[in-house]
């Protein structure tokens, strides 16, 4: 990466934490429902304890997959929201005649996922530590892992996301909420992934997601940190970035061919 | 041994064209927006798209500009090709329209202070503080640019669009919102902008008298073509006309078609 990439990155990066300082809504509006949710799945947590054996051996199974499902929608929400700001605000026109290059600007949007999930999950890990006695670190160095496979899964179905929105204008930008919520139910978040239906699991195992929260079970579970889930979630990983690049790229070039830098927005 | 050829002001004939069209064709499915144009603007030189609405004025500039891919033909600035190598040639331009805008909840200094790091611009506070003199935006730098006036938001684009000090301005529309008074006093600002930084600029305008007064050249466009072009004053002559209003309405309505060739 040479200065002149940095500097465009981090000037958007500048662009997006202006508009994040200027609005202390958005800030508590990042941080609510994952706080929310939390708060929810701790109280059901602290029921099931006493009434279920799976969740008594590993108390914090159910709060953990709440926080870590945050990562994964804060990462792409985070992601996409740097592409639906410029829309709405009809600035695409004057980003993309200046020397910016596209996978610049999704350089700065990873960045700003980065930092969108952060500032939002920072109030609830805390809460969950002084509310239920959990704490992120019970994960070990595997936290790491976890919050990157579950970012990176963000960041390749932001992209596609943006790519429609680019494409198909903001009567599409609805994806950029729901579109995650599909991949709720594959993931294995809240079970594993041998309760679905045998037809499925592949699916499953066709999400990053799904190898992320069967190593949190490990790990909580079982003690054990697997590599082999990781390498799995890396794998897949790789293709979903890839996948989403191109979609990225195809959406760009057709916007550039039609006209739609110019003409989307409000 | 060659002697050193010295260029004086008024020589032209040794530079390649700021700006190069060679016919330039844009389609979208079966609507031809643009039809096969060739121009070239020389450096320092202001020129005019002239057109009613519709006429491919703003397809034209998005081409130039490498917003919008040609389906044929050629754009070239200061000899850089725009399709194969946009990114050498951006840094060295900069445009404004009003079907863009910037984000509103960004307060003037803010807006300007990204763009200034986009494009790289050396100490950029020095140089928006300079902008802001010279548009009279002092007073605006820390208000959030949504709540400006339709006028205070020209201004404020056309600061945007000056920040890199770009050798290639495009302006859509550039006095657009503004009173007469502010209106006339950006004209005055672009007049020098481009005299002391030897600057090419491509306006479209529906405004004649701002044509009339800033530019040297006029490309008249009518449904994706040019139909016409020269200075101000020789399509005045061919035409018979006395003001270029009146040019405007005849070559919008396919009135009069002019005899001789246009310069």
């Amino acid at each position: 990466m040479n200065g002149g990439t940095a500097r465009r990155m981090f000037a958007l990066v500048r662009r997006y934490m202006y508009l994040l300082r200027g609005s202390w809504p958005r800030i508590l509006e990042l941080a609510y429902w994952p706080t929310v949710q939390m708060v929810v799945w701790g109280f059901v947590t602290q029921f099931f304890v006493g009434h279920s054996t799976w969740v008594a051996n590993a108390a914090g199974v159910l709060i953990g997959a709440v926080l870590l499902w945050d990562v994964l929608f804060r990462g792409q929400m985070g992601f996409s929201l740097c592409f639906l700001e410029e829309m709405w605000s009809r600035n695409l026109g004057h980003l993309f005649v200046s020397p910016l290059r596209p996978w610049e600007m999704i350089g700065a949007a990873m960045i700003m996922s980065l930092v969108r999930t952060c500032v939002g999950l920072a109030p609830s890990w805390v809460l969950a530590w002084v509310l239920f006695e959990f704490s992120v670190l019970s994960y070990g160095p595997g936290i790491v892992a976890f919050f990157t496979c579950l970012s990176v899964m963000g960041w390749g179905i932001g992209m596609t996301v943006t790519a429609m929105v680019i494409r198909f204008g903001l009567g599409a930008e609805s994806l950029a909420w729901v579109a995650i919520f599909a991949f709720a139910p594959i993931s294995a978040v809240y079970y594993p992934v041998s309760t679905l239906p045998g037809w499925l699991q592949p699916v499953a195992w066709a999400t990053p997601s799904a190898y992320v929260f069967e190593g949190m079970r490990a790990v909580m579970v079982d003690g054990v940190f697997r590599a082999d889930l990781l390498a799995g979630a890396v794998v897949v990983n790789v293709i979903y970035l890839a996948i989403g690049a191109t979609v990225f790229a195809a959406a760009f070039a057709s916007a550039r061919s039609n006209g739609k830098l110019l003409q989307v927005g409000e | 041994m060659v002697a050193p050829q010295i260029l004086l002001p008024g020589d032209r004939f040794m530079t390649t064209p700021a700006i190069s069209v060679r016919a330039l064709t844009k389609r979208f499915g079966d609507i031809t927006a643009v039809h096969g144009i060739s121009f070239s603007v020389e450096e320092g030189r202001v020129s005019a798209l002239l057109g009613g609405n519709g006429a491919g004025k703003t397809t034209t500039i998005s081409m130039l500009l490498g917003l919008l891919t040609p389906s044929s033909g050629e754009v070239r600035i200061h000899d850089i090709d725009m399709v194969a190598d946009r990114y050498r040639a951006l840094p060295m331009m900069n445009f404004s329209s009003p079907y863009v805008d910037l984000p509103h909840r960004l307060s003037v200094r803010e807006n300007l202070r990204v763009y200034a790091d986009l494009y790289g611009v050396p100490q950029p506070r020095r140089r928006i503080d300079e902008l802001a003199g010279a548009l009279d935006l002092e007073d605006l730098l820390g208000r959030r640019t949504g709540q400006l006036s339709a006028g205070q938001k020209t201004r404020v684009a056309l600061a945007k669009a000056l920040i890199n000090r770009p050798r290639v301005l495009l302006l859509d529309e550039p006095t657009a919102s503004l009173d007469p008074d502010s209106a006339d006093w950006v004209r005055t600002y672009l007049e020098d902008y481009a005299r002391a930084e030897g600057a090419t600029i491509l306006l479209a305008s529906h405004n004649m008298a701002e044509v009339e007064r800033l530019c040297d050249r006029v490309l008249m466009m009518r449904a994706g073509a040019i139909v016409d072009r020269g200075s101000p004053s020789s399509l005045l002559a061919r035409y018979g006309r006395s003001t270029l209003d009146d040019v405007f309405l005849d070559i919008a309505r396919d009135r009069a078609a002019p005899e001789g060739e246009a310069a």
